[in-house]
């Protein structure tokens, strides 16, 4: 029976779960919605019911305002959704409350991962390797160029750069749900105590994570406070506020960026940025590859990203792949 | 060490104002030792070549270590050769146990090298390397680092580093080889100034200013007409005859006949003219720029060119005559030795630019009027005691150019054109300094062309931007700033909409300066003077 999969259609839109007439990260408002996490290009308002981790509903219901039609499904906890159709939600490392969906049905196992991540990180759960028949996997950084460093070394990178310059502040731009805060977990896991700055959109989400308890250390709004105290603070704001009027309120700031893509030099041009922290909630190429030997599914689709070199490394390896065309993924969340 | 070189080349890439580059490179300078500092220095003036390397070196040995298709699909998304590698090489198994090699180990190991053992070589450095250390050597290795920085810059970061005046770098430069142990032996205080009197070296050029105020007293300054050629200066030391251009580059092999025809032991400013009557010119002058055209960047000449369009030098200035250096004389002093002297030169291949007989500016700028030569460009203004000095000085030289409205600017971004050029970079915007160069100017965009070259220059230009391109928006590439256009256009009104500050109406690229530094392009006070 394995090997069909006929329940699972690649739609532009999404996957979606035939039986049960359902959706996995639906691009637009559908009946029935499976979320793997809260990033924009994954979670969207409008749905008739969405399943998710609670901390992705929680996130969805400040993002979104999403609250109608929220049910929860715990990690590990399969969930019946129609059809003859369970999900299991399973840790995906990504960001806070993200999963992978483990799809059962007919005796076929489907893993769905979402975005995910095999590098550890303090303010969510680690990937589970689970095995299954059918693997639909993420590929945002499916080029062999893309092999992310140890975040402690990129860690190092910045406090380095901020003693090198006590009187300008250190600007970091990371994305507001999810970077940010492990950036911030890894800054105190590496002995910053003092208070870490945040612009006005990174607030929300970063005392959402202090309030599901992830220890996120002394953070302070950097709106009001004067600028001559802020030399050799730290400040976190989304990407688009890193060369904007905005930044002129600090002293003289020294401009950073964690995304993977800064692993790449025109990327880190076109951004403008003085300090690349290459730091990413994507799996990179070893860890693609490494999870599709590890989980060594009879099948593997491939989906979000760059996924002509995946389906090449499958085809090397003699393993089973397509690549699906799904529409509405963003760089959102690298 | 590698690492130092591999920090200094992405903190570059990384910082765009030029005061930041100056200061990356002259704290590298003082802080890093000898050979090293040598080595880096020639690479960031493309000094380093190594025969045995090539791009495809790199692209075989990346054959032998990845899929073909993966290497494909990398490459296209890095936009780099070099990085692409650096970032694919398998990391060594046992890494880190043998010390990342030196540059002036990696220079004696490459220059020892042949085509057949490079790779090999090649590939036993970049085991040794992390990530950056990799991407630093094959740009090393392989000469190519566009970064965007000007042998100028260098030079003024050298003398930035050491204290030492800029002009003098520029003339003791020339003649030295890399890693110019005698250069920073002079530089940091430890040995005499390397000499260049037994050399045909390159001198810096003396330059004008651009004239802004009409009152000149011609009892303080003379006048001489300005000539549409190319500034040369023709170099006889040691009984070997050397031509370089305006930048320094040699271009003897270019002007045989120029090399030839002196045997003085002499070293002259002049402007390279062909004659001719057939382009426009007089009979037996100076014909037009577009005829001197045919005869420019060529690494051979015919003997058909050569007899066709011959070329000459209309002589300005006598630096040195018989080893006595006449730089710090007066202008006078120095023009009464030229005209004394051009009776010994070939006067088939040597003239003497005339000096302009006006009682005031007035009379001036009637002669200037009524000039119908095509091959004057305007008139120089020069003080009579002024020595001969490097560089551009206030108050010594001024230019007044016959068509006002004319512009020197720097080639900064390129896009593709539409239409039948669309496979062409045929729109250029280009840039003025907001200031002294070698004082941390930056070049700030004040136009952009479409039209005005011909296809053979619109093929040039392509085949320039391809080459220089060190970054990429979309459809836009931006260059290494390191080509000068010559903007003709109607006239330049203030702006608020550009950064400049001006907006130039019609613009066109009246000329390619492939002779002219981008450092020497006109600066913005040079435009918003001419702001009507
Ligand atoms: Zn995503
Ligand atoms: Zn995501």
């Amino acid at each position: 029976m394995a090997g069909c999969f006929t329940w699972i259609k690649a739609d532009p839109m999404g996957i979606r779960i035939v039986p049960a007439d359902a959706w996995v990260d639906p691009s637009r408002p559908v009946e029935r919605a499976l979320v793997t996490h809260g990033h924009a290009d994954h979670a969207r308002g409008g749905h008739g019911r969405t399943v998710a981790t609670s901390q992705t509903l929680a996130i969805m219901s400040v993002r979104y305002g999403v609250t109608e039609g929220a049910q929860i499904a715990e990690y590990h906890e399969p969930v019946a959704i129609g059809g003859g159709v369970t999900a299991t939600f399973l840790p995906a490392g990504h960001v806070l409350g993200s999963a992978q969906i483990l799809l059962q049905h007919a005796g076929e196992r489907v893993i769905i991962t979402g975005d995910y991540k095999r590098s550890p990180d303090p303010t969510c759960a680690p990937f589970t390797v689970t095995p299954c028949d059918l693997f639909i996997t993420e590929a945002t950084f499916g080029l062999p160029v893309f092999r992310h460093p140890s975040i402690r070394d990129e860690i190092a990178k910045l406090l380095a750069a901020r003693e090198a310059h006590p009187a300008r502040c250190v600007l970091v731009g990371a994305y507001a749900l999810g970077k940010a805060q492990r950036v911030i977990a890894e800054l105190r896991a590496a002995g910053w105590d003092q208070p870490v700055y945040l612009h006005g959109a990174m607030e929300t989400m970063c005392h959402l994570y202090q309030d599901l308890g992830v220890e996120l250390g002394d953070l302070r709004p950097v709106a009001g406070v004067p600028k001559a105290s802020l030399a050799g603070a730290i400040v976190m704001c989304p990407p688009s506020a890193l060369n904007d009027r905005w930044s002129r309120r600090l002293p003289d700031p020294l401009t950073a960026m964690a995304s993977g893509w800064m692993r790449v030099r025109q990327r880190v041009r076109q951004r403008g940025v003085e300090l690349p922290l290459v730091i990413s909630d994507h799996a990179d190429w070893d860890e693609l590859t490494t999870t599709i030997t590890d989980v060594n599914p009879a099948e593997t689709w491939i989906t979000h990203g760059r996924e002509e070199a995946l389906l090449r490394w499958c085809e090397l390896h003699q393993r089973k792949a397509r690549a699906l065309a799904l529409t509405g993924y963003e760089d959102e969340d690298d | 060490m590698m690492k130092r070189f591999a920090t200094l080349l992405d903190n570059l890439l990384l910082t765009p104002s030029r005061n930041g580059k100056l200061e990356l490179i002259s704290t590298y300078l003082r802080e890093t030792a000898d050979p090293d500092r040598g080595w880096t220095l020639a690479a960031l003036t493309s000094a380093v070549d190594f025969p045995a390397v090539k791009a495809g070196t790199v692209r075989g040995l990346m054959a032998d270590r990845i899929d073909p298709v993966l290497w494909t699909l990398s490459r296209d998304f890095v936009g780099d050769t070099a990085e692409t590698a650096s970032l694919l090489w398998p990391e060594p198994e046992h890494g880190g146990q043998e010390p990342q090699p030196t540059l002036g180990e990696v220079v004696t190991a490459l220059s020892r090298a042949t085509r057949a053992s490079a790779p090999m070589v090649l590939a036993g450095m970049l085991d040794r390397l992390d990530t950056p250390g990799r991407y630093a050597l094959i740009k090393f290795a392989t000469g190519a680092l566009r970064i965007g920085i000007s042998a100028r810059l260098a030079k003024v970061a050298f003398a930035q580093a050491f204290g030492v005046p800029v002009d003098e770098v520029e003339e003791y430069w020339h003649g030295q080889q890399p890693p110019y142990a005698d250069l920073f032996a002079w530089a940091t205080g430890t040995a005499p100034p390397p000499r260049t009197d037994l050399l045909p070296l390159f001198r810096p050029f003396m330059l004008a200013h651009p004239l802004e105020t009409e009152a000149i007293d011609l009892a303080d300054y003379v006048a001489e007409w300005k000539w549409d050629g190319i500034r040369v200066q023709i170099v006889n030391v040691g009984g070997e005859t050397r031509v370089y251009s305006r930048g320094g580059d040699e271009i003897s092999t270019s002007f045989p006949e120029i090399a030839d025809a002196l045997d003085v032991a002499a070293v002259l400013d002049g402007e390279l003219l062909v004659r001719g009557t057939a382009q426009g010119g007089e009979a037996g002058g100076a014909a037009s720029f577009n005829a001197l055209q045919q005869r420019l960047g060529r690494k051979s000449v015919s003997k058909t060119m050569l007899a066709d369009v011959p070329a000459f030098v209309r002589l300005y200035d006598l630096l040195i005559l018989e080893g006595e250096d006449l730089r710090d004389r007066p202008w006078s002093e120095r023009r009464g030795r030229l005209e004394a002297l051009m009776p010994c030169l070939n006067p088939e291949r040597f003239d003497l630019s005339q000096t302009i007989a006006a009682k005031d500016m007035a009379e001036l700028a009637e002669i200037r009027a009524s000039a119908r030569d095509a091959a004057i460009e305007g008139i120089m203004l020069k003080h009579r005691q002024s020595p001969y000095v490097a560089g551009r000085r206030a108050g010594l030289w001024y230019k007044w150019k016959r068509e006002p409205l004319l512009i020197d600017c720097v080639l900064m971004y390129a896009q593709r054109g539409s239409g039948k050029r669309s496979s062409f970079y045929s729109d250029f915007t280009f840039g003025c300094w907001n200031g002294d160069p070698d004082a941390g100017a930056e070049l700030l965009p004040v136009g952009k062309a479409y039209f005005g070259f011909t296809d053979e220059e619109l093929r040039f230009l392509d085949r320039h931007v391809r080459q220089h391109t060190v970054a990429k928006y979309g459809p836009v590439r931006e260059t290494d700033r390191s080509l000068v256009f010559e903007v003709a256009f109607d006239s330049v009104h203030l702006s608020k909409r550009h950064k400049s500050g001006v907006a130039m109406r019609f613009p066109r690229i009246n000329r390619i300066r492939q002779d002219k530094p981008a450092h020497e392009a006109d600066r913005l006070e040079t435009l918003r003077a001419l702001v009507t």
